[in-house]
């Protein structure tokens, strides 16, 4: 009501305060389903482009799988549109446990619960699950949903530094006097690419008696061998005591997330968790999407096998193209441009060039870290892959970093 | 006797500091970014176990954490 100028005039001041900074965040509009090739407007208004798409968390090429659409197409028909209830009261349908089943299966852990998203299932797990006379020790390099999650905790709360072992070590024996001790990390690095060394944590966590947690979402269907996560790479399948994951990447690319793990625990989280209590869950159609996901998945594991093909192409085109990249073997591949308009520039000369790329920067990553993060994707033909290669030799050559070292790129470009 | 000034912002610097980033007796450890106010729990420990105190949570604020010298007066105050 009493939205004066003066309040207006507040918030465009603190609005244009991000642009100036170059902080602020402009959508792009696709025109077409998640895929490969999408058809982009931007910037708004600008007629449509096809552009590779290798920026999307679609790494198992699943989100317009056709399969996976006719699913969706069934649930919508067979168990309608939404459920205009939360959980408990009449928004449970047979399909949520189905699937929830399914992905205890899939995990191999002993129950699991559905949440709107896993930025819910962050948000409201530690809070369930935890008291004041806990303590929950996290990676410096959580992801935000996680510090959101911790924020809403009673639990102490302390970090180690990121995948440092020997930190970690000490904060466990630190807090020895606490009633219950959870480390909790994510599996995949979401900037970096890199995985947690779980089972060096595992061991930790057997060593002094705590609870592991971890964050799968850029892991699940994937990750490992049969494709189940960074506990099955790390042969700890069945000792993780929590698993989030979400149904908005790899498993599909829709929505949802879910707490997977000991059961006591998830029950506590269907007790108690509040985005769980408070707010609906995953819509009719996307469980029976999630569902055939999950179907396809277990039957065969031809997808992840060909994204790992596929990563291995596009790591050793960009590395012989003379690239830094951040080490790593997931699909999450950083180029490294160190300065920040470097890698805003080197994205917008890609877009130009047919491939869509981002340029993340200072405060998203470290400061001097700015870098494109590429995500290859078993949608990915080598074509596509190929192309883009193409695209990011030809910029390269433009900025001339192809074939300098980091010292040498922060010499011609700086911080 | 170890010099407290030090033993304290040795702790900080190898607790939180992984550039190379100067840490004095002034610089703002939380306002400046260095500690985050969530990591604050292991400094909070570290004095309690290392200084034989215990420092009730509404002393422990950031305001009170916020630069080595300010850190000592209050584990002065604590020590008697
Ligand atoms: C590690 C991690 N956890 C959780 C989430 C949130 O997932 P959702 O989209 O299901 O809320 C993300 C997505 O950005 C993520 O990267």
């Amino acid at each position: 009501m009493a939205y004066s100028d003066k309040t207006r005039g507040m918030y465009n001041g603190i609005l244009s305060g991000l642009q100036e900074a170059g902080l602020f965040k402009q959508e792009r509009f696709i025109h077409s389903p998640q895929a490969a090739d999408i058809e982009v407007e931007f910037p708004s208004g600008s007629s449509l482009k096809n552009v590779i798409n290798i920026c999307a968390n679609n790494y198992l090429g699943l989100s317009s799988h056709p399969d996976v659409v006719k699913a969706a197409h069934e649930g919508l028909d067979s168990r309608g549109y939404g459920m205009s209830s939360v959980r408990f009261i009449c928004g449970t349908q047979d399909i949520h446990r189905k699937l929830e089943q399914m992905v205890t299966e899939f995990l191999d852990t002993e129950d699991t619960i559905l949440f709107p998203s896993c930025m819910d299932a962050n948000a409201g797990v530690f809070e369930a699950v935890l008291t004041k006379d806990d303590v929950m020790i996290s990676d410096r390099l959580v992801h935000a949903s996680i510090i959101d999650g911790i924020r809403l905790c009673s639990a102490m709360h302390d970090t180690f530094k990121h995948s440092d072992m020997d930190h970690l070590e000490s904060k466990l024996q630190l807090h020895h006097d606490r009633r219950l001790k959870m480390v909790i990390t994510d599996g995949v690095f979401s900037m970096d690419g890199d995985t947690a060394k779980l089972d060096e944590m595992a061991a930790l966590c057997e060593k002094y008696d705590a609870l592991l947690f971890i964050d799968d979402s850029h892991a699940s269907g994937f990750i490992g061998k049969k494709g189940r996560g960074t506990h099955e790479k790390y042969g700890i399948m069945g000792k993780v005591d929590v698993i989030t994951t979400t149904f908005g990447k790899g498993l599909g690319g829709a929505s949802g997330g879910c707490v997977s793990g000991r059961k006591e625990l998830v029950e506590m989280c269907r007790q108690k968790a509040r985005p769980y209590l408070f707010s609906n869950t995953i819509a009719p159609p996307v469980v029976a999407g999630v569902i055939k996901v999950l179907e396809i998945l277990s039957a065969t594991t031809e997808r992840r096998d060909k994204l790992e093909k596929n990563t291995e192409f596009w790591r050793k085109g960009l590395t012989e193209a003379g690239f830094v990249l951040k080490e790593g073997d997931t699909p999450i591949v950083p180029v490294m441009l160190f300065n920040a308009k470097l890698s805003q520039d080197v994205s917008r000369d890609l877009y130009q060039e047919g491939v869509y790329a981002i340029g993340f920067f200072f405060p998203v990553v470290p400061q001097g870290q700015a870098r494109i993060r590429t995500q290859i994707s078993a949608g990915h033909e080598i074509h596509h892959l190929e192309k883009a290669l193409d695209a990011f030799t030809k910029v390269g050559k433009k900025y001339n970093i192809l074939g300098k070292t980091k010292q040498e790129i922060i010499e011609m470009y700086g911080m | 006797m170890e010099d407290m000034h030090e033993v304290i912002r040795e702790y900080v610097i190898n607790e939180y500091v992984e550039d190379d980033t100067e840490v004095t007796n002034d610089t703002p450890l939380i306002s400046g970014g260095i500690v985050d106010s969530f990591s604050m729990v292991s400094l909070k420990r570290f004095l309690e176990n290392k200084y034989s105190i215990s420092i009730p949570d509404d002393r422990a604020t950031p305001e009170a954490f916020d630069s080595v010298n300010k850190i000592c007066t209050l584990v002065q105050e604590f020590i008697g």
